[in-house]
């Protein structure tokens, strides 16, 4: 036993708690000396914070808090939060993403006003991310979906003298509040056909469901809400307009940890809410998701070869990516393999917050040197920064499945979760899909190495630290999941094995 | 046995030094570093005694190296790597041809130049690894592996249509690569529980013992067709078996010459390997009871691959094309399932890479002298470079199937064997119509020579010709002398490669 057994329970909570303490210890320093341009240390707060809180993450994930060789899930707060494998699993991530993302703001926002804000709206809105990993009561869910869309839109929105920032901002800021609005709408429908909000009393209840076709609706317009939090279809419009006005580690931070929140939240309304089933009978949701996720998948892959800017390419891709992962939810046809299947998406979007963030990291790093945002504009960038492009060529070809990243291993994992679950359509669909993703991904790749630099040669000043740390620290996590693959995936396992 | 990690590891350093190297060290760094791997395959052939197929047989593999790498559902994913009789020569095959073309490329990489030998020793860690690697996950990363090198390698040093020809290479062979892929899942897949591992002995010896059931909407024997065509398909675009040709001349044409060489010398020959492994060898008797369609695509790749190389002017292409009609013969001895004919067409891999090596780096080093490949467009040449004119003249008829060098023997085993098969209907009029082509090769290669070295001596472009440099007529001459030692004494790798062939004509597990 190890002292922390003698901890209260709500010690649990603790890497959650340290995203608002580190918010509020800079809303505090910001309130004291309002006139400081202190960027050192309000960077520095904020990566403390976080790494203190993916510290305390590691450790219990090691120690066993919150899985079943301890106690099992800790459950708080009359049962509406849970802290288990998967909660921690995500609050890892979320706190990694947090990490690169404050590296890169660092240099990024160098001139800008309110820095003091921007790092406590990026640490709450990774509280809410990580309360959407512990949720367990739709009520919560509602909460800490707003809780971390709120500061999502202020940030989007945060370059206020930049035309496409604030239309970003605005126009995410009015699909979120449609989508927030169907969400709502959907749980109240659920609480009407079930009486309850916790998600374990609402599975209870909808082991004999009483009103099939109103629980049937409230389910549609869950998987609504979940959507737009996710960026699939048919809730993914805002998604390449925000990725591309919001400063580019924001795009980065909503890309990664927002998406990786939606689709943890998911994960544990419907496989422990909607589990059932008499629900299945009622509404099929697997199929509902499979057919998302084919959709999805298609759009953002077909729409990204026909992007001329990079970002905007990456922001679709990521839309194609949301479609890989919604094939966890897809492929959920046989519970034998409900852990495997689930596991999957989870180890994949823990890839993808690397590979993803580094290669948002890399577009803020373009911008910050002034660089156009097209194709064209990144000719010849190797032989200026070599070792920038060399790290988003891995995150590249590991987006598009080459071994040469993780994500090599985890679409594998996504494919044969298809192909366990007998849905060979998600199968090829994925293999498609990657296939074509190497087109436009190899893109930026031939632009930065292959091609000549353009005619009016630019010089490249400074070699930025943060930025520079933040790819840097990315790359070598994309290439280190290579080997070390067979733990994330063994991690991510268990935790969902505690679920289904 | 540790021996294939340390290859494996001393080259990815290499590669690792070589790119933080600056570019004027980086030439002569990376040959050097790359003798290490070069002297350790020798080391492993001089030490290699085991016999007998590594998929089919227990005891089999040499420097085996097996440990478990990750959990893949119920299947344990290895790192498990080892080397028979059929991978050893090409392994050696590899690091000689990667040495010498590294030497090739003093003279004409004359920029990014750390890059560049980086990445050709990269490229030599993947390849090392497809030829090494036993389990089908390991096998695949290392086959991916190999795009990545090759990609950047045309796009950056290439011709000056360098870009699309990068772009086709990388997207046409990465297709092959998914659909391949599917067809080895599908068998995976049809071996259902009995497979608790994915190393390609645990696969092979399952398939063969007819532990495959149904999948999907297949039953056991049409799942078998379906996953044969599909690996067919995805590793003839690799070969390439005509129709699946055409990324090959234009990467070919594009490639820098040392590229170009281990291109056609290596690269092709993953894909006959992979054949080897996976069709002819887990589900032979779906290529034995297809025996007539697939000689016929060998047959084919031989005559239309001549056939095209008649018509070209650029001595690149002509080269680029007769490699594809080469690699038809391979075919044909493959499928012939007689034991001249396997080991023939295993040889004809070595011999074939050994000599193309030797022909696409002779076009080279009069490239880098004249600036100029088209065959009008120079006439004469022996006058102004007699040992290159005399080495590619002696390649040639390598090329040829002259007696005493390695061609020859390559092709008369294949035609031996396949002339005695029992499972092509009609075996010695598909072996006929491929020696036509031997016809057609001595023709074009003749022609073009008459046209290019003798005569007269005219050159279209402003150079001044004079005899090459020590440099790059040295590894001419290495690789001249193997292909008459091999030519010499087949046996050197005959013997073995027999060996770990002969398995291959059982039905069931031997």
């Amino acid at each position: 036993m190890t002292s922390h057994a003698a901890l209260p329970s709500w010690a649990a909570l603790a890497p959650m708690a340290m995203f608002v303490v580190t918010a509020l210890v800079l809303f505090l320093y910001d309130a004291i000396s309002p006139d400081s341009e202190n960027s050192e240390l309000l960077a520095g707060i904020s990566v403390a914070g976080a790494l203190v809180s993916l510290g305390l993450t590691g450790w219990y994930l090691v120690a066993g808090t919150g899985q079943p060789r301890r106690n099992g899930a800790i459950s708080l707060f009359g049962d509406s939060l849970v802290v288990d494998g998967m909660s921690l699993f995500f609050t890892a991530l979320i706190a990694s993403v947090v990490i690169l993302v404050v590296l890169a703001s660092y240099d990024y926002l160098k001139d800008e006003p309110h820095q003091a804000e921007y790092y406590s709206l990026v640490l709450l809105a990774a509280t809410g991310m990580a309360m959407m990993s512990t949720a367990n009561s739709l009520a919560t869910a509602f909460i800490s979906l707003e809780l971390a869309s709120l500061p999502s839109y202020a940030l989007v929105a945060f370059l206020k003298h930049n035309k496409g920032s604030v239309e970003a901002g605005l126009k995410y800021f009015l699909i979120g509040a449609l989508s927030s609005a169907v969400f709502a709408y959907g749980i109240s429908l659920v609480y009407a056909a079930s009486g309850a909000l916790q998600l374990d009393a609402v599975a209870t209840a909808l082991e004999s469901p009483e009103a099939a076709g109103v629980l049937g609706l409230g389910v549609i317009m869950v998987v609504g809400g979940f959507a737009f939090k996710t960026a699939s279809v048919p809730f993914h419009f805002w998604a390449p307009e925000a990725y591309e006005g919001a400063p580019s580690p924001i795009s980065g931070f909503l890309s990664s940890a927002s998406k990786a929140a939606g689709f943890v939240l998911a994960f544990r309304v419907f496989t422990v809410a909607f589990g059932g089933d008499a629900v299945l009978e009622s509404v099929d949701w697997v199929v509902a998701f499979q057919v998302l996720a084919v959709v999805t998948m298609t759009v953002g892959n077909f729409a990204a070869v026909k992007q001329e800017k990079v970002k905007r390419m990456l922001a679709y891709s990521s839309i194609g990516h949301a479609g890989y992962v919604l094939i966890a939810l897809a492929a959920l046809t046989d519970s034998a393999n409900s852990a495997f299947v689930l596991g999957s998406g989870m180890a994949h979007l823990l890839v993808y917050g690397f590979m993803n963030t580094g290669a948002f990291m890399f577009i803020a790093l373009t911008e910050y040197w002034g660089i156009g945002r097209r194709f064209e504009d990144f000719n010849g960038l190797a032989t200026k920064a070599p070792f920038a492009c060399a790290a988003m060529s891995i995150f590249l070809f590991s987006l598009a499945g080459l071994p040469l990243g993780g994500g090599f291993f985890s679409k594998f994992y996504l494919l044969m979760a298809s192909i366990n679950g007998g849905v060979a359509l998600l199968a090829v669909a994925l293999v498609v899909n990657s296939a074509l993703s190497l087109y436009y991904y190899s893109r930026v790749v031939k632009a930065m190495w292959i091609e000549d630099p353009a005619d009016g040669d630019f010089e490249i000043e400074s070699y930025p630290v943060g930025l520079y740390a933040a790819i840097a620290i990315a790359a070598v996590v994309t290439v280190l999941l290579v080997p070390g693959f067979g733990p994330v995936a063994e991690t991510a396992q268990m935790a969902a094995e505690m679920l289904v | 046995m540790v021996m294939i990690e340390a290859l494996l590891a001393v080259t990815l350093a290499a590669a690792g030094v070589v790119f933080l190297a600056p570019n004027r060290y980086a030439a002569k760094l990376a040959t050097a570093l790359s003798l290490i791997p070069l002297v350790g395959s020798l080391y492993m052939w001089s030490e290699f005694t085991a016999s007998g197929n590594a998929l089919l047989e227990e005891g089999a593999v040499a420097f085996e190296s097996v440990f478990t790498w990750l959990q893949l559902g119920q299947y344990e994913l290895q790192w498990y790597v080892g080397l028979d009789g059929v991978s050893l020569p090409l392994l050696v095959l590899t690091t000689v041809l990667t040495t010498l073309a590294l030497i090739s490329s003093w003279t004409p990489i004359d920029e990014r130049q750390s890059q560049f030998y980086g990445l050709m020793l990269l490229m030599e860690v993947a390849l090392l690894g497809v030829f090494t690697a036993l389990d089908f996950f390991l096998w695949f990363v290392f086959w991916e592996g190999v795009l990545i090198p090759m990609y950047f390698l045309i796009g950056i040093w290439g011709g000056p249509r360098r870009k699309y020809a990068a772009v086709k290479f990388l997207v046409y062979t990465n297709v092959a690569s998914l659909v391949m892929f599917i067809g080895l899942f599908a068998l995976i897949f049809g071996l259902g529980d009995s497979l608790s591992t994915l190393a390609l002995p645990d696969i092979a010896q399952a398939v063969r013992g007819g532990g495959l059931g149904g999948f999907a909407f297949f039953d056991a024997a049409a799942l078998k067709t379906f996953a044969f065509v599909l690996m067919f398909a995805g590793f003839a675009v690799k070969v390439p078996v005509v129709p699946f040709h055409t990324w090959l001349p234009d990467a070919h044409v594009e490639a820098p010459t040392p590229v170009s060489v281990i291109l056609a010398g290596v690269l092709l020959k993953m894909g006959t390997y992979a054949l080897l492994r996976f069709n002819f060898t887990m589900l032979a008797d779906v290529a034995r009871s297809n025996a007539n369609i697939i000689a016929a695509f060998g047959v084919l790749s031989v005559i239309y691959g001549a056939m095209l190389a008649l018509s070209q002017r650029d001595l690149k292409r002509i080269v680029a094309y007769s490699s594809i009609s080469s690699m038809g013969y391979v075919i044909l001895g493959l499928v012939a399932f007689t034991p001249h004919s396997f080991g023939g067409a295993t040889f004809q891999m070595i011999s074939h890479g050994l000599i193309s090596g030797l022909m696409f780096m002779a076009v080279g080093v009069i490239y880098n002298a004249t600036h100029t490949r088209m065959v009008g467009d120079m006439s004469g040449m022996a006058d102004r470079m007699p040992w290159t004119v005399g080495i590619f003249l002696a390649a040639a008829f390598g090329y040829m199937g002259l007696p005493l060098m390695s061609g020859f023997a390559a092709e008369v085993l294949v035609f031996i064997g396949s002339f005695q098969s029992t499972v092509i209907a009609g075996a010695p009029v598909y072996t006929m119509v491929a020696m036509f082509g031997i016809v057609v090769v001595a023709g074009y290669l003749l022609w073009a020579m008459q046209r290019t070295l003798f005569g007269a001596y005219s050159l279209e472009t402003d150079y001044d010709v004079t005899p090459a440099p020590f440099h790059e007529v040295a590894p001419l001459v290495v690789l001249l002398l193997l292909v008459i030692l091999l030519g010499v004494a087949p046996d050197i790798a005959y013997g073995m490669i027999q060996d770990a062939t002969e398995p291959l004509l059982g039905g069931g597990v031997a």
